[in-house]
């Protein structure tokens, strides 16, 4: 099968309103004919679900919260990028682009990121209509901040917690469609199946988490707005419910999963403090914004930060990467994070931590400018460790945070199954190798307000998802009983480890050998030992209580059977990738100076992989991604 | 490093909607003043699965205080005593070693316990449907920087605009009264241009929906501003009742 990414014809400026031109529309008095089933509901499915509605669709919602409102987009803090060039400091649309797909190291599909960079300017006019209180200045227009190193202030944001103000006006546009019937919304739901008719998507099995009941909805489309996956890693910046079984399960059904070990290791978290952590906890990147990184000159040394002189302290970030400084992207913060605390210099208790300190700044804006700027994240800081900031330097240290990999999509959004869309982090198509910051809000809406209504009305309009399908019908019968047999399995295993006890060894492979840095040798060992865990599992897991009731362990039980094979995936798919990009990092290839070294010839591809009856044996397809707009060049931040 | 502590918990456990609930003791040892207090719910749910009994069910996602999944009352308190924290960002640390700590669900007429500690909030987001939002549909929205608001107009929405809709005010109100949270999204609509449009009708509609739901009056005693995680200020309230005046009879 060769992987047809349907990218338009013309420039890249052009492309996305060639498609426009080009897509065909379902009738208006037709649309309410149309079932379309959106699970889950955080910027992506929130906002792709009320816009289908307003557009006279009849959409079906499914979210595992019990509210719409608590999808993990919730928790982003920083910002969303748009190139409206407000502050006049040079931004455009180029720009954005540009900045975006070199930030992903050349291995995204420029198509797409162009795409995103053009209606980035229209996400932020939408929100700004709903109500989103953005931040401003005195004179009453919005106020714009640089965000993650980049050169211009792009990024839009509300105090510490854009995330949770965007979701909230895609959560209001959609319980506004709620009211006019135009959505009905099924909280407390997990997909556990996607029901494939005819080689169309046409619908899903879920289970009523607190009845137990497996209940099927058919439709003529399935989009699937469900996250990233980093809770593979057992800890993690995701919250705790996040997951990837829809994403996996459609996998198995035939959908392909791309560049599954991209994986965002974001720079400033508060470090792990025990074995009973549960999740971690992100800082703001904007911190660095005027917070200095270091570490003591001397490995070891266990005076207090305040006791070390400055010509004692390395700051490594300023150091090594000049230009930069502290701000230099997340993958390379991270690694450099991790380098340091490997030949000894870490601080704090575990010694797994720097300092990020903000004596200098308080020095420069006072305590109050500080506590202007970061006041909340400082407060959450204390909260989680008992310390207080403005005395005694931050301890951060990179943990697990997005995931640029996902399902495959082409320029439509769709699937290598036709009819099922994959939008948000859940798909792979925008962030390459690494994600900037403030990109990710901007692309689970670009996906959501302004990708998918032309593409899905593209698909029904073209024949797609015709004809009626019947819940009883045999591909439904089918994937009922596969997730009744899947519940009934691990609830009869009656072994003697708990699920987080699997979760968390998964975790510790997955961190130590498939992690921010990466060789040979630990791939091999993380491939042999996650399909060790796995036969474990289904022989040694202890799944207490009834399926039929409100039983959170057995959700879990599920999501960790298939963390335990989607990690496996990843190990492998790092293994194959020879080079070292953007988050993959390879120890056998790098630079003299420790920088990642991209192998162009042999690797400007996506790689998906299909899997094939056999969670060891999946088959390798490449897309080709070839440039015609930007020319590939090195990353560099000296 | 920090000392091991002994916790007592007595936590409420009801099998089903309708089945009879009572509160349980255990006893957790070897906690750690840095956890999290669902970091001790997770080490009590562990002790129970490998005893093959039923751990306890608790809502929560997010743990870092903005998704709102998570809500206890906690000794009696919603999310606990620590002022402005949500339940999940409370740490062991503001525990002595052998206290004692009561675990129930939020109670009120309108959350229906499901099971154990959780319960059913789909009541707020039925408020939310029947008024709370700018009625735009996607595309066509003008210029962001077209409508120019004042900052302070913009903090002020902000300051109501970050409810988590945990549910904490209706639990701590005698009245279980919703309406600290239906007042904070009409507060937030209201101080913006953008919400002027609807801002009879949303206040109109918000207010019998919360009603309708079951959810008491507010009787003023600012139980709900000081549970509030993220301190809404009870002048939500205020401002909601003067919104509901002003639409029926303004």
């Amino acid at each position: 099968m060769t992987l047809e990414a349907h990218v338009p014809s013309g420039p890249i400026a052009e492309k996305w309103q060639n498609y426009l031109d080009r897509a065909k529309l379902v009738n208006p008095a037709n649309k309410r004919k149309h079932d379309i089933l959106v699970v889950g509901t955080g910027l992506a499915g929130g906002s792709a679900a009320a816009t289908l509605a307003e557009l006279g669709y009849n959409v079906k919602v499914f979210c595992i919260q019990d509210s719409p409102r608590r999808a993990h987009s919730i928790a982003a803090q920083g910002g969303i990028n748009a190139a409206k060039n407000y502050p006049n400091d040079g931004d455009t649309v180029w720009r954005l682009f540009y900045d975006t797909i070199k930030g992903g190291d050349y291995r995204a599909r420029e198509a797409n990121v162009h795409r995103l960079a053009a209606v980035s300017n229209h996400i932020i006019d939408q929100c700004v209509a709903q109500g989103v209180p953005f931040a401003r200045e005195y004179g009453g227009l919005l106020d714009n901040r640089s965000f993650g190193g980049a050169q211009v202030s792009r990024t839009f944001y509300a105090r510490g917690q854009t995330g949770q103000q965007l979701l909230m006006g895609a959560y209001q546009a959609l319980e506004r469609q709620v009211r006019t019937g135009g959505v009905k919304m099924f909280p407390r739901r997990e997909m556990l199946e996607l029901v494939v008719v005819d080689g169309q998507a046409r619908g899903i099995v879920v289970r009523n988490l607190v009845t137990g009941e497996l209940e099927r909805h058919a439709g003529d489309a399935v989009l699937l707005c469900t996250g990233g996956y980093g809770n593979v890693y057992f800890l993690s910046t995701n919250a705790k419910n996040s997951n990837v079984t829809a994403a996996w399960r459609c996998h198995r059904k035939g959908a392909f999963f791309a560049n599954p070990c991209y994986t965002q290791i974001h720079p400033t978290c508060i470090p792990v403090s025990g074995q009973y952590q549960s999740k971690l906890t992100l800082m703001s990147e904007s911190l660095r914004n005027d917070g200095r990184v270091w570490v003591p000159r001397e490995a070891g040394d266990t005076r207090s930060p305040g006791n070390i002189p400055q010509d004692e302290r390395d700051y490594f970030l300023e150091r090594r990467y000049p230009g930069f400084g502290n701000l230099v992207p997340r993958d390379v913060a991270s690694r450099a994070a991790k380098v340091v605390c490997d030949d000894g210099f870490g601080v704090g208790s575990t010694k797994q931590a720097v300092y990020l300190d903000f004596e200098d700044a308080i020095g420069r804006l006072g305590e109050s400018g500080v506590r202007e700027r970061y006041g909340n994240l400082f407060e959450m800081y204390e909260r989680i460790t008992g310390e207080n900031p403005y005395r005694v330097p931050m301890r951060i240290y990179p943990a697990v945070h997005y995931t640029m990999g996902g399902l495959w999509v082409d320029y439509r959004l769709m699937s290598t199954i036709p009819g099922l869309f994959v939008l948000g982090e859940a798909n792979f198509s925008d962030h390459g190798a690494n994600r900037l910051g403030a990109s990710a809000l901007m692309q689970g809406l670009a996906d959501g307000y302004f990708v998918i209504s032309s593409t899905v009305g593209d698909y029904i309009a073209s024949g797609g998802g015709s004809g009626k399908v019947d819940i009883s019908e045999a591909a439904f019968d089918e994937a009922a009983k596969a997730a009744e047999n899947r519940i009934r399995q691990l609830l009869h295993v009656e072994g003697d480890k708990t699920v987080t006890e699997f979760h968390r060894e998964l975790g510790q492979i997955m961190w130590n050998d498939v992690g921010m840095s990466r060789n040979r040798k630990g791939l091999r060992h993380a491939i042999d030992a996650i399909a060790d865990l796995r036969a474990e599992y289904w022989k040694n897991v202890s799944v207490p209580g009834r399926k039929d009731t409100l039983n959170k362990n057995l959700e879990f039980a599920g999501r960790v059977a298939d963390f335990l094979e989607l990690g496996e995936l990843m190990a492998r798919d790092a293994l194959h990738r020879d080079e070292s990009c953007g988050a993959h990092f390879r120890e056998e290839y790098q630079t003299e100076e420790g920088e990642a070294l991209r192998r162009d010839e042999e690797y400007t591809y996506v790689a998906a992989w299909e899997f094939t009856g056999d969670a060891g044996s999946p088959t390798l397809h490449k897309e080709t991604l070839s440039f015609e707009a930007v020319d590939l060049s090195t990353r560099s931040y000296k | 490093m920090s000392q091991a502590m002994t916790i007592h918990l007595k936590v409420w456990r009801q099998s089903g909607p309708d089945a009879k609930g009572k509160l349980v003791d255990y006893r957790l040892e070897d906690l750690n003043e840095d956890m999290s207090f669902l970091e001790a719910l997770d080490v009590l749910n562990e002790e129970l699965i490998k005893k093959g009994e039923d751990p306890v069910e608790f809502d929560n996602d997010c743990r870092e205080g903005i998704c709102g999944s998570c809500g206890l009352m906690v000794g009696g308190i919603a999310h606990g005593p620590m002022k402005a924290t949500a339940v999940c960002q409370l740490h062991m640390r503001h525990y002595k070693d052998g206290d004692t700590i009561v675990v129930e669900p939020f109670r009120a007429t309108a959350f229906p316990i499901i099971k154990d500690l959780v319960v059913d909030r789909s009541a707020f987001d039925r408020i939310i449907a029947a008024g709370g939002y700018v009625s735009v549909d996607t595309g066509g929205a003008p210029d962001a920087n077209s409508l120019p608001i004042p900052k302070e107009h913009v903090d002020e929405a902000f300051d109501f605009a970050t409810c988590i809709g945990c549910g904490a005010c209706v639990a701590s109100c005698p009245n279980a009264s919703a309406s600290l949270f239906t007042g904070a999204k009409v507060t937030h609509l209201a101080h913006l241009p953008q919400g002027q449009v609807e801002r009879k009708e949303r206040v109109v509609r918000m207010v019998e929906q919360m009603k309708a739901e079951g959810f008491g009056d507010c009787s003023n005693h600012g139980e709900c501003e000081a549970v509030c995680p993220k301190q809404i200020s009870i002048a939500a309230i205020a401002k909601m009742r003067r919104e509901y005046l002003r639409a029926l009879f303004g």
